[in-house]
């Protein structure tokens, strides 16, 4: 933990913050995934800002805490909170996807400082994320590794496979989150290739799980203390969350997985944003 | 000839799986970043004599190769050379996780795809790795080896610990008769001429390369003077090396235990093609499937012996 947590109400309020940057960013580009993004973005912070320990100034360090990013389409999420976090200029933000930058539609871990490993293609970043954390265990345990997986993203072969190596190894150092948003690109995944029962699959592979809300901070940190308490397992915490997450019209809907926003629509979503942060910051 | 002497060529005939279990077995112990991941065939890619000697740095991953290769990525990642075990044939298959988790994630992990080409024998084409080096060479940042002894592998495994990037090192399960004098120095992306001559030069790399020395001595006897060239690094290819033959010789013929499509004979045309175009022909598998029978009766099927790849070149010649 940190040496000096952030109050809840922070957390709350930089939340919409990242949300309009995050769109912003994704409009600018018109192209990206905002569906995705917006489940992602409270876990991000709160791994960022309160569960991880790093130092944005010195992303190298060898001792940092790694966050791997498996299902890298939600990248944008990820590059806002790392510029929130002073990896690097908010200003890089509405360079997304162009020619040249090095916010790439899909994580390059070679480009840009915070970013721990290229993925993209599904399924590949949790095996990374093991072999992180076999190396910390190698070398006296001294970081954890955290890993966001998709729902769509857990149909793939591979993640199974990696479920099945990590309590072998008894990584307890190892954290799986699961943004459990229930949309992929082509439909509801209960009508794609359903994962039911998720929790109880997991179980069978001998992970410890933990449910928490992905939108609630406190129920995430409580998730996030109860996979650190965790000795000789691994750790899966299936999130509950929401696609499109704090924009109305986006929310729940998988035509929002692969689509942009248009301007208006941007705008729209920023209105609605800085509404809902002006209460909540009216309200303290 | 008389009895062999003893650290000359043709004086010992080690498989290069064998060479890597012993380089990396060795290598070990003054090298405490070296790990080693394999897929359930410690003993047939020789990383058994690792596991052994060092457990704690030795991760049996079952058999999961696709896991297997993202693990390896993310143990380089944090700081270790990881040693990736299967056959080639299995790792090629798994040409995505090689594409983003290790080379596009910009890894150290060292790919050691063993049971290359038709020289396995019985177990047929689906264990025979054949596609390997063209799909391995088409990746970006990627290295790609194939070493032709016992003396070339121990040394390809030791420049692999210190060499930045991906690596593909392609190993036999065949014996192979040495080609290299005691001493030899191994350089990564230089090829190693073995016989001078000036009619031809026959570019060979891995499990064809002793043959092609003994073509060369067969081709003799007829007058003509084979120039071989030993190829163990096929990426970065020695283009220099090449365009000197190319120049001096005016005939290449590349001989593999591979498709010729994409494999050492298509990265020689490639080069030659923008530079120095001569006559090239490549030999090797010829864009079919393996099949199943002793390595001595395939080589001789496929035309990989001695006798097969002087036959070649003559035909080549005429």
């Amino acid at each position: 933990m940190p040496k000096d947590p952030e109050s809840l109400s922070t957390l709350k309020s930089r939340a919409f913050d990242l949300r309009i940057d995050n769109l912003t960013a994704i409009t600018a580009a018109a192209s990206g995934h905002p569906g995705g993004t917006l489940s992602a973005m409270d876990i991000m912070q709160a791994l960022f800002f309160g569960e991880m320990r790093h130092r944005p100034t010195e992303p190298h360090w060898a001792e940092r805490d790694r966050f791997v990013l498996s299902k890298g389409h939600a990248v944008p999420a990820l590059y806002t909170v790392l510029a929130h976090a002073g990896y690097f200029s908010r200003d890089l933000l509405p360079t997304l996807r162009r020619l040249g930058s090095p916010l790439q539609g899909h994580p390059a871990n070679f480009l840009l400082p915070g970013i721990e490993a290229s993925t993209g293609s599904l399924g590949q970043g949790f095996s990374m994320a093991i072999g992180m954390a076999l190396a910390s265990k190698l070398d006296g345990d001294k970081f954890r590794v955290y890993s966001m997986i998709g729902d769509g993203e857990s149909q793939e072969g591979q993640i199974w496979e990696a479920a099945m190596a990590a309590p072998k190894y008894k990584l307890d150092n190892l954290c799986v989150i699961l943004d459990h948003n229930k949309g992929q690109i082509d439909g509801f995944v209960d009508e794609v290739m359903s994962l039911n029962p998720i929790a109880d699959k997991w179980r069978a592979f001998n992970w410890h799980v933990v449910t928490c809300d992905g939108h609630d901070y406190t129920s995430i940190q409580s998730a996030f203390a109860a996979a650190r308490a965790t000795k000789g397992k691994p750790t899966f915490i299936l999130a509950e969350t929401t696609k499109g997450k704090g924009v109305s019209f986006m929310e729940g809907k998988v035509g929002w997985h692969g689509v942009a926003p248009t301007q208006a629509q941007l705008e729209d979503a920023v209105k609605e944003l800085r509404a809902a942060k002006a209460a909540l910051e009216g309200g303290n | 000839m008389g009895a062999p002497v003893k650290n000359e060529p043709g004086s010992t005939s080690v498989a290069s799986r064998d060479s890597f279990g012993d380089a990396i077995a060795r290598l070990g112990e003054t090298h405490p970043e070296l790990v080693v991941l394999e897929a359930d065939l410690s003993e047939s890619t020789r990383s058994k004599k690792f596991a052994k000697k060092y457990p704690d740095r030795f991760f049996q991953m079952g058999i999961a190769e696709a896991n297997m290769l993202g693990v390896a990525a993310g143990l380089s990642l944090a700081g270790k050379v990881p040693f990736c075990c299967s056959f080639a044939a299995f790792v090629a298959a798994r040409f995505d996780q090689v594409r983003m988790s290790v080379c596009y994630s910009s890894t150290n992990v060292r790919i050691v795809g063993s049971h290359a080409g038709v020289g396995i024998g019985e177990d047929g084409y689906s264990q025979m790795g054949l596609e390997d080096i063209a799909a391995m060479r088409s990746l970006p940042t990627m290295t790609v080896i194939q070493p032709a002894d016992d003396l070339e592998t121990a040394g390809a495994v030791e420049a692999l610990l210190t060499h930045k990037g991906p690596a593909f090192l392609r190993t036999t399960r065949q014996k192979l008769p040495r080609v290299n004098k005691e001493g030899y120095k191994f350089e990564l992306g230089k090829g190693v001429t073995l016989v001078d001559g000036k009619d031809l030069t026959i570019v060979a790399t891995g499990g064809t390369v002793a043959g092609a020395v003994q073509a060369a001595a067969l081709l003799a006897k007829d007058g003509v003077s084979a120039r071989v060239i030993n190829i163990h690094t096929i990426k970065p290819l020695d283009v220099p090396l090449l365009v000197k033959a190319a120049r001096e010789t005016k005939r290449i013929l590349t001989v593999e235990d591979h498709q010729i499509t994409g494999g050492l004979g298509g990265a020689v045309c490639e080069a030659l093609a923008e530079v120095e175009p001569v006559r090239i022909h490549r030999h090797g598998i010829l864009d079919v499937f393996g099949e199943s029978g002793t390595p001595e009766g395939l080589y001789k099927h496929f035309k990989l012996d001695a006798d097969g790849i002087a036959a070649v070149a003559r035909d080549f010649l005429k």
